[in-house]
């Protein structure tokens, strides 16, 4: 079973990174890039669990670890 | 009195914090692998500066999983001052002893440079023997030192007396061009509600002499002697050594 986990800074938090990325974009000629946001992704490979159990358990793992929750969120998807 | 510096993979101004406390302030220090389980009798601890476990995933969330953390942890719990510089900063927000986080500097830039820091609180372990208001000369060295709290937070922390620092122009006066980061309130350092954790982003340890361009920074580590010592007069039977 294999999780993936995508974690992004809140939308409340300033992102420098994607503030960069987007700055450059728009130097390269994107003139339509308004802004971007980075972020981190995981993927999560898990022995034997049903998707609803893995789904709760990567949720924790997020909670947990792969993001902090004081200037990130995240979304987690299961694949079948 | 004894600090003990907890050296983690990476660490690497953990030598400097050790010479500080020892060969400047002529003070007990020894350095703390993160796979030890016990402070060897510190009074004082302290998180170096670094890059602990490559700031793998984020700055200081795996150091947070060394064995000694768990002894750190303890340490603070029972009153214990603790200092974290830079990196050492990161674990304890990574950790949950300190309110926040870190993100990156909002000009991207890993800016490494002296600046002015203003004292704001002496009642800490590790601003008691400064005077409030005092601007110190301290060098900053770090690419994610843009300290953030959510609104809630940061309101508590400051009605709690808890910004310890806040970088400030030479006078002492907040600039937004003083603000080296983009950290919230020009944030430099804070403590826990306690008092006796205490984080901050600049290096007192890399400014302890004048050779290394200023020595403002001995006050930091030496208000920690005050503080043992003055924990010791007051209370000599209640010595919580780790």
């Amino acid at each position: 079973m294999k999780a993936r986990v995508y974690v992004t800074l809140k939308p409340s938090v300033f992102d420098p990174q994607g503030r960069v990325v987007a700055d450059a974009l728009v130097t390269l000629g994107y003139q339509d890039v308004q802004d971007v946001r980075q972020g981190k992704f995981f993927e999560v490979e898990l022995s034997d669990a049903d998707p609803a159990t893995a789904k709760a358990r990567v949720t924790e793992m997020a909670d947990k670890l792969l993001a902090n929750p004081v200037i990130e969120s995240y979304r987690v998807e299961v694949l079948q | 009195m004894k600090f003990s510096v907890v050296v983690f993979p990476g660490s690497n101004s953990d030598y400097d914090a050790f010479y500080a406390a020892s060969r400047v302030l002529g003070e007990q220090a020894e350095l703390v692998w993160h796979k030890d389980t016990d402070l060897k009798g510190a009074d004082a601890v302290i998180l170096p500066g670094g890059f602990a476990h490559g700031d793998y995933l984020r700055t200081g969330a795996i150091a947070r999983f060394s064995p000694i953390m768990s002894a750190v942890t303890t340490f603070a719990e029972r009153g214990g001052p603790v200092l974290g510089i830079c990196n050492g900063f990161q674990v304890l927000l990574e950790a949950g002893l300190l309110p926040g986080a870190m993100v990156r500097n909002d000009r991207i830039k890993f800016v490494s440079q002296l600046v002015p820091v203003r004292v704001e609180q002496t009642d800490t372990p590790f601003t008691g023997a400064c005077q409030s208001q005092q601007v110190l000369q301290l060098p900053i060295a770090h690419g994610e030192g843009n300290y953030y709290a959510p609104p809630d937070v940061l309101e508590q922390i400051e009605a709690n007396r808890q910004v310890i620092f806040r970088y400030t122009n030479a006078a002492g006066e907040l600039a937004a061009d003083s603000n080296p980061n983009g950290s919230l309130n020009s944030i430099a350092g804070i403590c826990n509600r306690q008092r006796n954790v205490v984080g901050l982003m600049p290096h007192p340890e890399r400014a302890s002499e004048l050779a290394l361009g200023s020595a403002d920074g001995r006050a930091v580590l030496a208000s920690a002697v005050k503080f043992v010592q003055d924990l010791r007069a007051s209370r000599p039977q209640d010595l919580a050594k780790a």
